[in-house]
């Protein structure tokens, strides 16, 4: 069976490999190159802290364990052209300002009740776990399986290996489809068409536009997302620490400017400072008010930061599905069509269990969990659209 | 109303320009990275610097005068251009490494780019060891300072820049071994004639040009073409390089080889445009990658304006000329005014210099002199091997596996060659922050427009 994979991001380097691994032969075609955008524009999150009960949480627990397993393999066996995945299970602290404390605590005792490790932390214990935090954080909690890669070289490094295990990778763009009795037999692209059993739209925030173009229906939105990078310094951040208030601003569907602190050291030395969530479509103006507002509440969390460099910034639009859940399974109208989109910003820890379900999708491989909750076709999704 | 206008640089372009915008009748304000005016070309010090090293001397004077009618401030980094809903320029005012500076913001009704290039220098194998530099940090260190590298430097690369570049280090007290140019005599005489200071008499750069290889001459420095430093040898410091023949294209011809003793380096290979602020302001590059300009030195983006190294590399005599014109028409002169007629002839005249320097242009088998060893990019220590290793990466996914251009330069000194190498264009220039700025200097911009709403 040959499918074709669209997108050479995260997700459609993981959706190749699970389908490679399955036996199937997988061409992954991305208009740039591998992890040309979203990927290599985010922060490589793999959270189970961020996730309230539901269907996410549980896709959000079993990826947590596949990154485990998964980086180990990508990384006790590279090639040339094939990066580390700086992989790290640091673990997540989330810190409550006032009287956010309480809600916090709450919400941390809904995940524990699912199985996600949420250990409350006394502001003693806080410092312990970051001394640089401020003085006005008085309560917290940890995460211990909370875990971060480096997303762009997590992604070349799951598709050096669907390359090597016999993957296809060619730079081209999608400009149409080729369909015969409902069913889609291939992708067109400027040099030609493409055959294929089986097509599957990673496409990110364009996983909208390229289903149009293949004839089938997603609603998915680019939502901006704005980054700070500091100069190298001696590490005075030691776990990814964000505030609670991120949870909120996560599954909002706000269009307005929502920024919540979210800080890391980097194995470079460098700080990401993070976060920002704007529905702009694809445009690059007005960058001043997430990168001040991101500074300001920075500051407030760890106040040595107030007098660290800038070294870059950067943006990138991430996959926004109007319910807040990833489309990962078939198309409603077209047969042969596969969506792995809408993951927003988790579709880095999501990909590897992304994969499997596409695997089990287009291949009848069994389901790690059940795919009903994501498929494209949900009511959710769909009357949105 | 008076028109305000905003200029980024005072350089020759940017001086002229603030020049020309008071000259119509505008308010000006005039932002430099600088300690002082002057730019590159007029890098000097009150008391160190060589007046025979400040070419057009009378030219800068004034000019300064006249800039006393702006308001001109120094040590400024521009951090931030916004251009879409007019036009806002964002600076820091003190030196890069204080605390506490001052935060300016400011809105204007033109704005004039003018922010030069910087000077290129291609890798070379050896060329990370202590005491070599680039060309134009020679010529910093000689204006400036008074000072050279070392006693004995080889000045090489391409283009007639070389020559005030050894001037400068010979006024300074040091001794130029050679001056290699890699453009050979063939090309020189197709794109200059036979002598490249005889036929820049079309620019009236004659006696500069002739008078450098005059000083040549006279200290018996030898002047060679279509040869290139392909190798710089030494332990911890410089002690000699290789010189070979190279063909049309650059490529270093076997056997020719020289080992030329010296104990520094000064490499230069043209100049890299300071596009940052045009870019982010909007404005549309050509293919080559300048900013499009049209005869009024307008941008694609209404009411900027951009003028010197950034719209094609000529040189000084270019840039004055641009500015100028950029300067009046930002302030809403128009071109048919007489006194603007002068720059624009001077600016026809110093194109036909400008279009010249193109027999200098890097050739592309320069590459054939690299080792796999040789490092690209300093600040990260990023090997030829390494990128060749992800050139067929998108160039994000390239750069965040290789480091390459992710330090502190953040790719002004390796940008253009890694782009070379990977055949790619990595675009680093696209920034959402212009310059060094700390955390809490961008938090304070939040506060202040928090409290403006309120």
């Amino acid at each position: 069976m040959r499918i074709a994979v669209i997108g050479a991001g995260a997700v459609g380097a993981a959706c190749a490999l699970a389908l490679t691994e399955a036996g199937a032969e997988v061409i992954v075609l991305d208009r740039v190159g591998v992890a040309a955008e979203t990927s290599s524009r985010c922060e490589g999150n793999i959270l189970v802290s961020d996730k309230g009960p539901g269907a996410e949480a549980e896709l959000a627990i079993l990826a947590n364990r596949t990154w485990r397993e998964l980086a180990r393999r990508l990384d006790g066996d590279r090639m040339p052209g094939q990066p580390a995945t700086e992989y790290e299970a640091k673990g997540g602290v989330v810190v409550a300002f006032g009287a956010s404390a309480g809600v916090l605590a709450d919400f941390a005792a809904t995940q524990r009740a699912i199985g996600i490790r949420a250990v409350p932390v006394s502001a003693a214990e806080l410092r312990e776990l970051e001394p640089h935090l401020s003085d006005a954080v008085e309560a917290g909690v940890h995460y211990p399986d909370d875990a971060q890669v480096q997303p762009s070289l997590a992604t070349q490094a799951m598709l050096a290996r669907a390359c090597r295990l016999g993957a296809e990778f060619r730079i081209a763009e999608i400009i149409g489809a080729r369909h015969a009795h409902g069913r889609i037999i291939g992708v067109e692209t400027p040099d030609g068409v493409i055959g294929a059993d089986a097509v599957v739209n990673c496409a990110g925030p364009w996983a909208g536009a390229v289903a149009a173009l293949l004839g089938g229906r997603l609603d998915i939105r680019p939502r901006r997302g704005v980054i700070l990078v500091t100069t190298p310094m001696p590490q005075r951040v030691f776990h990814k620490v964000y505030d609670a208030d991120y949870v909120g601003a996560v599954g909002s569907g706000d269009a307005a400017l929502q920024t919540s602190t979210v800080v890391e050291s980097t194995p470079a030395g460098t700080v990401l400072i993070g976060s920002s969530r704007e529905l702009v479509g694809f445009s690059a103006e007005q960058l001043l008010p997430p990168l001040t507002e991101i500074a300001a509440k920075a500051t407030k969390l760890f106040p040595f930061l107030a007098d660290t460099m800038l070294l870059r910034s950067y943006f990138g639009f991430r996959p926004f599905a109007p319910d807040h859940l990833p489309a990962i399974g078939a198309d409603g109208d077209v047969d042969g069509l596969f969506h792995a989109a809408g993951h927003e910003g988790a579709g880095i820890g999501l990909a590897p269990a992304t994969g499997e379900l596409i695997a089990h999708a287009v291949l009848g491989s069994p389901a790690p969990l059940d795919p009903a909750p994501f498929l494209p076709t949900r009511a959710g999704l769909r009357s949105a659209a | 109303m008076t028109r305000r206008v905003a200029i980024l640089g005072a350089g020759p372009a940017g001086l002229a320009a603030a020049d020309a915008a008071l000259t119509a009748g505008a308010e000006v304000i005039l932002l430099d990275e600088g300690e002082r005016i002057g730019g590159q070309f007029w890098r000097h010090h009150e008391q160190l610097t060589d007046r025979r090293m400040q070419h057009q001397h009378a030219r800068f004077a004034q000019l300064r005068r006249a800039v006393g009618a702006a308001t001109v401030h120094c040590e400024a980094s521009v951090w931030r251009v916004d251009a879409d809903r007019g036009i806002r320029v964002h600076a820091l005012l003190g030196p890069a490494d204080a605390s506490g500076r001052e935060a300016i913001t400011i809105d204007a009704d033109a704005l004039v780019i003018a922010t030069g290039a910087h000077d290129r220098a291609l890798p070379v194998p050896g060329w990370t060891l202590p005491g070599v530099i680039t060309a134009g940090a020679a010529q910093a260190l000689a204006k400036r300072d008074g000072a050279t590298i070392g006693a004995r430097t080889v000045v090489a690369g391409s283009g007639p820049f070389l020559l005030p570049v050894a001037e400068g280090i010979a006024l300074a007290g040091g001794s130029v071994v050679e001056v290699v140019e890699a453009a050979g005599v063939g090309a020189i005489a197709r794109g200059w004639g036979r002598a490249p200071w005889r036929l820049a008499a079309v620019a009236g750069k004659s006696g500069e040009l002739a008078g450098y290889v005059g000083g040549l001459l006279r200290r018996r420095t030898p002047y060679r073409f279509g040869q290139a430093v392909t190798r710089i040898h030494g332990v911890g410091g410089v002690e000699a390089v290789t010189v070979q023949r190279v063909d049309a294209r650059w490529r270093p011809i076997p056997g020719t080889d020289r080992t030329v003793e010296c104990d520094s380096v000064a490499l230069g290979h043209g100049f890299t445009p300071r596009l940052e602020a045009a870019i982010q302001a909007g404005c549309d590059l050509s293919t080559e990658r300048f900013v499009v300009v049209d005869d009024r030195q307008a941008t694609s983006v209404a009411s900027v304006f951009a003028a010197g190294e950034i719209t094609g590399i000529g040189g000084a005599d270019a840039a004055l000329a641009e500015g100028a014109v950029a300067g009046f028409a930002a302030a809403g002169g128009a071109l048919d005014d007489r006194r603007i007629r002068g720059a624009l002839r001077a600016r026809t005249r110093m194109h036909a210099f400008a279009a010249r320097l193109d027999t200098h242009a890097i050739r592309p088998g320069w590459t054939s002199w690299l080792d796999d060893d040789t490092i690209i990019c300093r600040c990260e220590s990023v090997t030829r091997a390494r990128l060749d290793e992800y050139a067929a990466a998108s160039s994000r996914a390239m750069r965040l596996a290789t480091r390459a251009g992710l330090g502190a330069c953040q790719g002004r000194t390796c940008g253009r060659t890694v782009e070379t190498l990977t055949a790619a264009g990595v675009d680093f220039d696209r920034r959402p922050v212009l310059s060094s700025i700390r955390i809490g200097e961008l938090a304070r911009l939040h506060h202040a427009e928090h409290k403006e709403q309120e």
